[in-house]
């Protein structure tokens, strides 16, 4: 078992060193210099050259890969170019809102999708299953951020129960936060539910044909015993990979509905940084989110690990 | 001892009903403004970002002089000003009392230091090329200071009136980007990156004080979201109103009232002089006639908009218009094209993101189009843009609004991306710089005005527009944009 882990150690390590590279190589060939994007038109090429030597513009590339990776060793993601605040703190603020956007966005799919998954598969092919695939299809089909304006015209601009967007902050409660939240969270969770309901009902129908849910049935359990004892727990295993892949994508991938919400959030950042060509914000937050998903991949590796012993001889 | 108690309860209670009255009916104190681009930060004298002025021009900030809403420049912190004779030799007399949000007083050393600091060799002011007509700054007393220039120039009051040139103190000046510390009726309260920034007022202003107690500017940048906030009644006024195409709904709300202004900005189809073809002015003539100025202000900006034919605010006093010296005349065109022996042209056509730029340079290819140029369209993001087409002059035509106020002298920098060379332009814009007499400026001005548009250096466009969308009881935003700023001071809800 150590053994294992110390090769998926390596792997993880190599990853890293492999993704830092790339994304550096990439951001220098955007083309763009920041301090004369900072200046505007009117601006003396000696301000350009004070200002990029301010923002330690200077030397070579080896070097500055050197001294980025050296820095992010010692916790150190650099400073904003724009901003002119670390990197850590911008990404910190950032996070208190996707954060709790992924969560609540996770957690309504999923509170949405096992249910409706499972009611499907125990209507196989009845009208109840027709209908759920049929919405489902629907949900897949139409963009979030189209469901997002339909949200907001409904319950910002007609009821006014919502704001139309934006974001009070944590410190000015927990509830205009949370409220200010929820139309973003709904609107992320529509297609993440449909898909999750899909996954779900054939999860659990692939279940129903095993032999040990023939036994089940043979012993004599009711049809919904079987299903909620027997099938709904072995049905889950693949939903929990889907579940995973999906929270990823909600910390990074909820850009669009921040833009549609104006939410401060990750994406926007992101999106903010390449425009306004604050590069080394997208270096630090790019390699951060690699950095996550390459130690979630590594977690659930050592977690086959010790659920298939299979594995671990490899 | 039932009239002992009830009294005062009554009381309490006929007190607790006026206080809500008055909370009834006294007007609103907060506004909350919209703005598309969240400024990088909060120092306007560190950036050349517009949102940093519209965020702390004149709320915060204070100069020396100011703009005001007519676009004249008026006196700020300093009370007066007298000129020497040779011009050369500027004293300003000080409001006194002054204090910086921090409670520090202003003073002539503050303006010296302000001013040292944006002129010095180190300093990344992106106006700086305002400050280096100054040969000196000197402190006569605490409430006098002496500006020497090395040269005459009329437009020195007016420069101290940019954003650039607010007066900011050493103590706080560091820590400036984040937490701004100026004069003005408004001092800075907190700052949501990425979401809003908050004002609040001066009780210690100098001046007259503010009818708000609290501002807040928040940051939408997509135009769906901003009218879907304006129309839920989160924003309260959205001065550079992103979504022209729904101003017409704005219109018909008697909740909302539309602003239609003018800005600085000179739009215009910029040509480099330098690059094959282009450097022969018929080619140049032939693109201005091809050109239906008011096609593109329908399609491209929803009809708001005025033509130009130089490169000047149709605002202005001095503005000439030149517009029939360019006017659309394809046939006349296709001659100047066949008289040149270019009749099978094709340009690159860069275009920056605004959508004045990109809705507009369609219209503009397919005009060229109708007179036999052909075009390659290449969208650039604002950072390729400068440095492909602003730096690097690798281009034949781009579409750009030039937003500084009287901006012509441009042209005169043989170096600037038109790579425009004329020594009689330059010549008159030296003699501009010289010179104070007002009649002798109007002249130079016009006749710089004729000379951009008779050698056709750019196509001359339509000056922006500035629409904006407020609720209809907010009175004292300004109409017109002499400077980028969203001045809240003589803002005041009515009810």
């Amino acid at each position: 078992m150590l053994s294992y882990i110390l090769s998926r150690l390596v792997a993880l390590a190599l990853s890293l060193v492999v993704a830092s590279l790339v994304i550096f190589v990439m951001i220098e060939m955007v083309p763009g210099d920041p301090a004369s994007f900072m200046l505007g038109l009117n601006a003396a090429p000696d301000t350009v050259a004070a200002l990029r030597a301010e923002l330690g513009l200077g030397g070579s590339p080896p070097e500055r890969y050197l001294r980025w990776i050296g820095g992010m060793l010692q916790g150190d993601f650099g400073t904003s170019y724009t901003y002119r605040t670390p990197v850590a703190e911008l990404v910190t603020a950032r996070l208190a809102v996707s954060l709790p956007l992924a969560v609540m966005a996770l957690l309504l799919s999923t509170l949405i999708a096992i249910p409706v998954g499972l009611y499907a598969a125990s209507r196989r092919g009845g009208p109840g299953d027709w209908s759920v695939m049929g919405l489902t299809q629907l949900g897949i089909a139409v963009p979030n951020f189209w469901f997002a304006m339909i949200l907001v015209v409904i319950f910002a601009i007609q009821l006014r129960w919502f704001s139309a967007g934006g974001f009070p902050g944590w410190d000015q409660g927990v509830w205009p936060s949370l409220k200010a939240l929820t139309l973003p969270a709904v609107a992320l969770a529509l297609p993440q539910a449909s898909i999750l309901a899909r996954v779900m009902r054939s999860s659990v129908l692939e279940v129903l044909g095993q032999d040990y849910i023939r036994t089940a049935r043979a012993k004599g359990l009711s049809r919904r015993r079987t299903l909620t004892d027997h099938a709904l727990r072995n049905a889950l295993i693949p939903v929990l990979t889907i579940i995973g892949l999906q929270f990823s994508f909600l910390i990074a991938g909820a850009i669009i509905i921040e833009n549609v919400f104006f939410l401060p959030g990750l994406g926007r950042l992101v999106f903010q940084g390449i425009t306004q060509r604050d590069l080394i914000v997208v270096e630090s937050v790019v390699m951060l989110l690699v950095f996550a998903v390459i130690l979630v991949n590594f977690l659930v590796d050592i977690a086959y690990g010790f659920a298939d012993p299979r594995l671990r001889r490899r | 001892m039932t009239t002992l108690f009830t009294r005062p309860a009554w009381a309490a209670l006929a007190a607790a009903a006026a206080m809500n009255a008055s909370v009834a009916l006294a007007a609103q104190t907060s506004i909350t403004v919209g703005m598309q681009l969240e400024p990088p930060n909060l120092d306007p004298t560190g950036g050349a970002a517009a949102a940093i002025d519209e965020v702390v021009y004149a709320n915060v900030f204070e100069g020396l002089t100011r703009y005001q809403a007519d676009g004249s420049v008026a006196p700020a912190l300093a009370k007066s000003w007298v000129i020497s004779d040779d011009g050369l030799v500027y004293t300003f007399s000080l409001h006194g009392g002054v204090t910086f949000h921090d409670g520090s007083a202003m003073d002539a050393e503050d303006v010296k230091f302000s001013l040292d600091r944006a002129r010095a060799e180190e300093s990344t002011n992106a106006q700086k090329r305002l400050f280096t007509g100054i040969a000196s700054v000197d402190v006569v007393d605490p409430l006098t200071v002496k500006i020497t220039l090395s040269n005459p120039d009329g437009g020195f009051i007016t420069n101290l009136a940019w954003g650039d040139a607010v007066i900011v103190a050493p103590e706080s000046i560091e820590a400036a980007k984040t937490a701004p510390v100026g004069t003005g009726p408004f001092t800075f309260s907190r700052w949501v990156q990425g979401d809003r920034v908050e004002l609040a007022r001066n009780p210690d202003y100098w001046g007259r004080p503010v009818a708000l107690e609290t501002a807040t500017f928040k940051f939408i940048s997509d135009p769906t979201a901003a009218f879907a906030a304006m129309m839920a009644g989160d924003i309260d006024a959205f001065p550079n109103y992103p979504a022209p195409e729904t101003l017409p709904q704005f219109e018909a709300d008697p909740r909302f009232r539309v602003i239609v202004g003018s800005t600085e900005g000179e739009t215009i189809l910029s040509t480099n002089n330098k690059a094959d073809h282009l450097s022969d002015v018929r080619i140049r003539q032939a693109i201005a006639h091809a050109i239906d100025r008011q096609a593109i202000i329908d399609g491209a900006m929803f009809g708001y908009g005025t033509p130009i034919g130089t490169h000047f605010a149709p605002h202005h006093p001095d503005y000439v218009d030149l517009t029939s010296g360019s006017a659309h005349d394809p046939a006349r065109a296709r001659a100047l094209l066949k008289e040149a022996g270019a009749e099978n042209l094709t340009l690159s056509l860069k275009l920056p993101p605004p959508a004045y730029a990109r809705r507009g340079g369609e219209i503009i290819a397919a005009q060229l189009r109708e007179v036999g140029i052909g075009t390659e369209i290449e969208n650039l993001e604002w950072a390729q843009w400068l440095e492909q087409v602003f730096r690097g002059k690798d281009y034949d035509l781009t579409i750009v609004s030039h937003t500084e106020p009287m901006d012509i002298g441009i042209y005169a920098n043989p170096d600037y991306y038109f790579q425009y060379d004329s020594a009689a332009f330059q010549g008159m814009i030296g003699d501009l710089k010289l010179a104070t007499d007002p009649a002798e400026r109007t002249r130079l001005m016009k006749a710089a005005q004729r000379k951009v548009a008779g050698d056709y250096v750019n196509g001359f466009l339509f000056q922006l527009a500035r629409t904006g969308v407020s609720n209809a009881k907010i009175s004292g935003l300004w109409e017109n944009a002499p400077t980028q700023a969203n001045d809240l001071t003589g803002v005041s809800w009515s009810d």
